[in-house]
């Protein structure tokens, strides 16, 4: 065996632990145990029952459920496997996850997450019993609205689509108030924001008019004039967009949109480089959201517990799912915090069940703390010089080409396109991100379809070392050479990686795709 | 046992060599010119992945230069259709080719061309028995050749693999572009649809730019429901030709041309494939809608394809009388650049400039220049 290779950047050597690893369901043996449940003693019996009789006769099972049986050395040995199969954000230079990267989380705030004093509070708890989260809360939505400029935040949604979610809801019910929604039943985007932004307002029932790019690849305000009309109820928009496009002329937008009676909502997940140079209400913006679990350095779990901390001018206020923590004077003349109950029948009601994940909102609490508003500012600056480097980098490379502003600055990640090489060599963007996973890192193309030609889209965050960033250049430009000279092992990869070519036309074909397990059996006639 | 037609247009692509544009009726032409048959090269890469499939494939193939000579390189088992094909081959061959192996009952016609060899196997089978192209030809438009030749083959693999697992491999309609190359050696590019093949729906297959194939049908019905929501009683509807528009008769229940222009009035067929006399006829004083799609790649609103709806109906329908569909993934093969107009008429070209409601999806819409 080879040691460790140090004259070059490429990890050549990475090789995955690949476990062939069963899914859990098929690792079941009947009647094997994790733990063996103690019966309920006599005398507690005797007194308070079994504990399932207290369950109505008419909810109790019939038959258990199919969960699998497995003793605890095999459950622990099953997840320690697969994860050492990922290749998560500890492990890999993160900055392939495309418009999804996440930054460094700073462990100190997991920790601080994970202390009893969060873990264990329950919501339903007396609020003199909960001041200090929330506190936290109530700061953390004041840090919300000093860099935005608008005047009230809510946690509850769970990520950016249910916080976009929040945005059309409130759209549509602000305009039921007016008695206007019969007739303000669209919403405008641009093709290069996030779908949610289309998908979620389509959810509450208006109709998506999509603006696309003009030649010089900013929103075509021409197209957005003849958008907007008496049917507009509002305009939903990224910006920058993912091809890293920031419009300048944001303000005509929103202007054009207010004159005509609509409403502006601000997705605000491509808002790495954004703090402390640009905000929402400033840009005419009557909502916006964050990703606490993206800009505010908070992991997330696969669509897990996160945050889309959605605000509103102080119009629409009422319209935002409560109820809102406020600071109020305690009879003691000190500062309390206490939540406002009061009904006000123009709320959209609840997106999400209680307040919002608590423990992530700490997260984000402690990581804008521990920088304050110049090491926020500070962050926005080093993720753009990032991109730029980045861009500069990879646009030098002859078969990288990324359309759109030519010569002129993106913000913080970019789309580019391999156009060029999948004509000269036949290697499209999505066998380069097979073979990426060889070298131990990830590689995004873009959301579908592509409108950009063999796309794949960058956003390197403030996290990446200058170092991260030429490891993760130099193992695109060893690749692409592989596609010229030797194209093959491209397109059989990956090699090394716990990965293994995916036929997707399974997920094409309403027939065979399968979300769950029980879905599957069924779908291939094993039940 | 597979079985599978092969036919080679061995001239394909010569003309794109030697600056000819296409290679129709000037192969001579071309040849003179130091231009290199490259089909049968292509073809070749395309069929070598299957010989791994010994005895369980059966190729049948157009004879010589037109298929046999790679078909045999393979190893595979080969049976030659009893044809004597031209020299220089010609559109006939391939034609006559297509007709004998659909009589045959082939699986699937594989066939290495261009836009032409397209047509012609379309003119011969049309959507009667599968068919793929491998990309051999000057023009490759038309959304039925595979991403590579080596494509072709893997596709073909993946096809009688499903097969065996029990799965038919899934098939949709698409369409067969070409352009007027007499037109296009003097500078116009006039593109027209001259009908479907039932390709397989696979990443493999080049066209459309992204999504898959079957993601892309799905927002084709989706934008004939939105139309079919919008329709009002007592309003005659003329549907244009393509494959965005067909969904709308399909889910009416409307036998429709493949074509033409189709009339409808409350959700029932009042006239297929009307000209444009008729379609004028049957105006008189009712109100209206057209519903169109762009041709894909170059899109042409009007002019092209749809001749039948004169300026005179674009006229007094009005823009918002007229229901644009297109997929966004239709709409990225035009790469940004507008919709055009040629109706013979400038006043009616200019109508409809500007900006346009195109329908993508159900209840989305996105606003689009015209030229």
């Amino acid at each position: 065996m080879k040691a460790i290779q140090r004259n070059s950047k490429v990890r050549t050597g990475f090789h995955q632990a690949k476990w062939d690893e069963p899914i859990i369901f098929e690792l079941t043996q009947k009647g094997e145990r994790g733990i063996q449940v103690a019966g309920t003693e006599p005398g507690i019996r005797d007194r308070v029952g079994d504990g399932i009789d207290s369950i109505p006769e008419q909810l109790r099972r019939k038959i258990p459920p199919a969960l699998p049986e497995i003793s605890q050395p095999r459950v622990l040995r099953h997840y320690m496997r697969l994860s050492q199969q990922t290749l998560g954000a500890d492990v890999n230079i993160e900055i392939g996850q495309g418009t999804c990267t996440v930054k460094y989380s700073p462990k100190i705030n997991e920790m601080l997450a994970r202390l009893p004093q969060i873990t264990e509070l329950h919501p339903l708890q007396p609020e003199e019993t909960v001041q200090g989260i929330m506190e936290i809360f109530y700061k953390t939505d004041c840090f919300l609205r000093e860099i935005s400029g608008l005047d009230r935040f809510s946690f509850q949604p769970g990520g950016g689509s249910q916080g976009i979610l929040t945005i059309a809801s409130v759209f549509r019910r602000y305009f039921e108030v007016k008695g206007e929604a019969e007739q303000r039943n669209e919403i405008i985007t641009t093709i290069y924001s996030h779908p949610s932004d289309a998908a979620a307002p389509a959810v509450k029932d208006f109709k998506i008019i999509y603006i696309g790019p003009d030649s010089d690849g900013y929103p075509d305000f021409e197209a957005f004039k003849a958008a907007v009309n008496e049917r507009t109820a509002g305009f939903i928009v990224a910006n920058p967009e993912d091809t890293g496009v920031y419009n300048p002329k944001i303000k005509d937008f929103t202007d054009l949109i207010h004159a005509s009676g609509g409403l502006c909502g601000y997705d605000q997940a491509n808002a790495n480089g954004l703090l402390g140079v640009t905000r929402a209400k400033e840009a005419g913006f009557d909502m916006c959201f964050f990703n606490l679990h993206k800009t505010f350095s908070t992991p997330h779990g696969c669509g897990g517990p996160a945050c889309g901390a959605t605000g509103a001018i102080k119009r629409l206020e009422p319209f935002l799912p409560g109820p809102h923590i406020n600071a109020i004077e305690g009879n003691d003349g000190k500062q309390r915090f206490a939540f406002d109950r009061t009904f006000d029948d123009r709320s959209i009601g609840k997106v999400r069940s209680w307040y919002g994940v608590a423990p992530v909102v700490l997260k984000a609490y402690a990581w804008i703390m521990s920088l304050g508003a110049e090491g926020l500012y500070e962050t926005a600056k080093v993720a753009v010089l990032n991109n730029n480097y980045l861009f500069r980098k990879l646009m030098e490379i002859p078969c990288v080409d990324a359309p759109y502003i030519r010569g002129k600055q993106r913000v913080e990640q970019a789309r580019y396109t391999l156009e060029k090489l999948t004509k000269e060599t036949g290697i499209t963007s999505g066998d380069i991100q097979r073979r990426i996973m060889d070298f131990g890192l990830h590689y995004w193309t873009s959301h579908h379809p592509y409108h950009v030609p063999e796309p794949f889209t960058l956003e390197p965050t403030e996290t990446p070392s200058k170092e991260d960033l030429d490891e993760y250049i130099a193992t695109l430009k060893h690749i692409f050479e592989e596609a010229y000279n030797n194209p093959d092992i491209i397109k059989t990869a990956p090699h090394r990686s716990s990965s293994h070519q995916v036929d997707s036309s399974w997920s094409d074909d309403p027939e065979r795709w399968a979300i769950t397990w029980r879905c599957y059996l069924k779908k291939t006639r094993q039940v | 046992m597979f079985c599978l037609g092969l036919i080679v247009n061995p001239i394909a692509g010569m003309g794109g060599r030697v600056g000819l544009k296409g290679t129709d009726g000037l192969a001579e032409k071309a040849r003179q010119l130091g231009a290199i048959p490259m089909a049968s090269i292509r073809a070749g890469r395309a069929v070598k992945g299957l010989s791994e499939l010994r005895g369980d494939l059966l190729i049948l193939s157009a004879p010589g230069e037109m298929g046999e000579t790679v078909a045999k390189e393979t190893g595979l088992s080969v049976k030659v259709l009893d044809m004597a094909p031209g020299d220089p081959t010609t559109a006939a061959d391939t034609r006559r080719a297509a007709e004998m192996l659909k009589r045959e009952g082939v699986d699937l016609i594989l066939f290495a061309g261009g836009d032409g060899t397209a047509r012609d196997i379309c003119e011969a089978v049309g959507e009667s028995v599968p068919a793929m192209g491998i990309p051999a030809g000057v023009k490759i438009h038309s959304p039925v050749f595979s991403r590579t030749p080596e494509a072709a083959g893997e596709l073909i693999l993946s096809i009688i693999r499903s097969r065996v697992e029990g799965k038919g491999p899934l098939f949709n309609l698409q369409e067969v572009l070409d352009i007027d190359e007499a037109a296009y050696r003097e500078g116009y590019c006039n593109t027209a649809l001259y009908g479907y093949l039932k390709v397989p729906a696979a990443r493999q297959m080049q066209g459309r730019k992204a999504g898959s194939q079957i993601s892309e049908s799905g927002a084709q019905n989706q934008i004939a429901l939105d139309f079919i929501d919008r329709m009002v009683e007592n309003r005659y509807y003329f549907v244009g030709a393509g494959s965005t528009t067909r969904p709308i008769m399909e889910n009416l229940n409307i036998s429709h041309t493949l074509l033409g222009v189709d009339v409808i009035l409350n959700r029932s067929l009042v006239k297929r494939d009307a000209s444009e006399q008729e379609i004028l006829q049957i105006t008189q004083g009712m109100p209206y809608t057209i519903i169109i799609t762009p041709i894909g790649g170059q899109g042409y609103l009007f002019g092209r394809g749809n001749q039948q709806i004169s300026p005179e109906l674009i006229q007094k329908a009005g823009k918002e009388n007229i229901w644009i569909g297109a997929t966004l993934q239709k709409i990225g093969t035009l790469k940004g650049e507008p919709f055009l107009v040629d109706t013979g008429d400038p006043e009616t070209d200019r109508l409809m400039t500007g900006y346009v409601r195109v329908t993508i999806n159900y209840h989305q819409e996105m606003i689009y220049p015209v030229a």
